[in-house]
């Protein structure tokens, strides 16, 4: 069918997971969906919601929470967007400084223990009458700021009480931590890795381990542009799904390391982004990493979005009243997933809503078995089902 | 008024600096990647931000006032090298004030007189609900207070609301609050 829009502009944020962009415009992926692609680093998320509600953008690389919170009218602009594909799971990492780092006495890198450790140092700080500690996040509406939370909150720790929380862009974190003026962060790759590279903090924790295979980034547009573009849309979500598709072969992602160096789009030393790619690094949790494509991780789960709603109103950025399900559905889009997905053939979940938090390693849909998912518990093993 | 000025490139800085001295402002300027933004914020306490809409940092002065309780203030774009046509749709899509870049004096003032009268509409709006949702929270805890009180000294509604009531009164405090200091109370022992 006959695409309403051939040029068009793609927003992303200097980060290790744009790489489905990088690679679907480098590989000639979206060129086989006949669009001519031009992509627009951003310097900031406020940037790229601006200039997506502006129309200054077609569509772009997001925070998982952005089309939720715009859709919602609290994101300070107000104009609804949505997505329609995930563009990766996993990737941030918590990282703090050497000093923290060498206070928490850690023994053990696992979510409870580090937190057990963090609370002992807050009270000890507290009881000495230090100022509180820093931590930073990325946006008000990232998962890193709920992962953050849902961390510290989980080890009874009071994230708006004992500790203070900050935005802080991501390619000035590690700057951040080496002057003192935080002492940890959540980020997304390589900034975790870079910090600890330079020998400025320390990689605790990563997204993995408090909740396994959660979601991160997704492709976001305006509930009006992909109204006025439906076949573009598709043809964007189609060249994505091969990008990412390609992303997971592991023998391509040394490749995709190259292209994201060479075309600048990150800057960080080769090494890093090589090692923020790798797939099973020794050492690490399985599937740790980022994933792309494998367990169904394109797909916009509405109960992804149900989670995130949840957060939001546990943290109150939500106005009470909001009707939480009505908002999922209009932020996340799976119908037109599977419209983009049937073009090719490729075969995807047909229902909306996965549980959480009950699944250990890789397994089936109850009611589809040929759709494989990965592992997906919370680090405290609650359990989400949501209805 | 105090004007906060966060731009990368030192020259604009200093040319967007001269013209707000000239209309009475107070200026502390500043470059996105080598300041802590929060802590300058903090620090200067300005009434209102001027930032270029092309750093980075804006995430960081966004967020203040967004999830922590620091005092918000309101936040003026400006734009180098931009077309009106890409301040129009901006605007049109509801974000911040606007200014472009080498404007003269006499523009600024009611620039930033805008988007304060803009910014303080919207905190008026934030205030409402914030009101609201407090009163539904003194609702519920006083419903619950009020339930604990039937249980345990065996009231009725009336009289269990009349002894709230009368607690507050006696300790000085909001119906809310002595409904939430009884509920703690009570889940001490």
């Amino acid at each position: 069918m006959a695409l309403e829009k051939n040029d068009i502009k793609l927003g992303l944020v200097p980060l290790i997971d744009a790489a489905p962009l990088i690679v679907a415009k480098e590989k000639g992926f979206f060129e086989e969906q006949g669009l001519n692609v031009t992509l627009s680093v951003e310097a900031s998320w406020a940037s790229i919601r601006d200039k997506v509600a502006a129309g200054l953008l077609d569509a772009a690389h997001m925070l998982a929470p952005m089309p939720i919170a715009a859709t919602a009218g609290i994101d300070g602009v107000g104009v609804p967007m949505m997505t329609a594909l995930s563009l990766n799971l996993n990737g941030n990492a918590i990282a703090v400084s050497q000093s923290l780092y060498w206070r928490l006495q850690l023994d053990e890198l696992t979510p409870i223990s580090v937190g057990e450790r963090l609370k002992r140092v807050l009270e000890a700080d507290r009881a000495a009458g230090a100022p509180p500690r820093v931590f930073a996040h990325v946006f008000p509406f990232s998962p890193h700021h709920y992962e953050l939370r849902y961390w510290l909150a989980g080890c009874d720790i009071d994230p708006d009480r004992d500790l203070q929380l900050v935005v802080i862009p991501p390619p000035q974190m590690v700057r951040a931590l080496r002057d003192g003026s935080i002492d940890g962060f959540c980020v997304g790759a390589p900034w975790g890795a870079v910090a600890q590279a330079a020998g400025i903090g320390r990689v605790v924790l990563n997204k993995y381990q408090i909740w396994n295979n959660s979601p991160e980034k997704v492709l976001g547009v305006t509930h009006a542009w992909a109204e006025a573009h439906p076949q573009t849309h598709l043809a964007l979500i189609a060249a994505l799904i091969r990008a990412a598709q390609w992303l997971d072969q592991p023998a391509n992602r040394s490749e995709a390391a190259r292209l994201i160096v060479e075309g600048h789009y990150v800057e960080a030393t080769p090494e890093t982004v090589h090692e923020s790619l790798a797939v099973g690094a020794p050492g690490k949790p399985e599937n740790a990493g980022l994933v792309f494509h494998a367990g169904a991780a394109t797909f916009p789960w509405v109960s992804h979005a149900l989670w995130f709603v949840g957060q939001m109103r546990r943290w109150n950025q939500l106005p009470p009243g909001t009707d939480g399900d009505a908002l999922a559905r209009a932020s996340y889009r799976p119908d037109l997933y599977r419209a983009a997905a049937a073009q090719f053939g490729m075969p995807c979940p047909a229902v909306d809503l996965k549980s959480e938090g009950q699944h250990a390693g890789i397994h089936t849909l109850s009611r589809d078995h040929t759709i494989e998912l990965g592992a997906d518990r919370f680090f405290d093993g609650a359990g989400y089902s949501p209805s | 008024m105090r004007v906060m000025l966060v731009d990368d490139e030192p020259e604009r800085r200093a040319a967007t600096e001269a013209p707000l001295r000239l209309l009475g402002h107070e200026v502390v300027g500043f470059s996105t990647s080598t300041s802590d933004l929060a802590a300058a914020v903090k620090r200067h306490q300005p009434d209102v931000i001027l930032v270029d809409v092309d750093v980075p940092g804006r995430d960081t002065l966004e967020s203040l006032g967004q999830v922590t309780r620091d005092r918000p203030r309101p936040i003026v774009l400006f734009a180098s090298h931009s077309e009106p046509e890409t301040i129009r749709k901006a605007l049109q899509a509801g974000v911040s004030s606007y200014v472009v870049d080498g404007m003269n004096p006499a523009r600024l003032k009611p620039i930033i007189d805008v988007a304060i009268a803009r910014f303080e509409e919207f905190q008026a709006l934030r205030n409402e609900l914030e009101e609201t949702r407090s009163k539904l929270a003194d609702r519920r805890d006083i419903e619950k207070a009020k339930g604990l009180l039937m249980k345990r000294r065996n009231l009725d509604e009336n009289g269990a609301y009349e002894l709230l009531r009368r607690m507050a009164m006696d300790r000085n405090l909001k119906l809310g609050d002595a409904a939430r200091t009884l509920i703690a109370a009570a889940e001490l022992l």
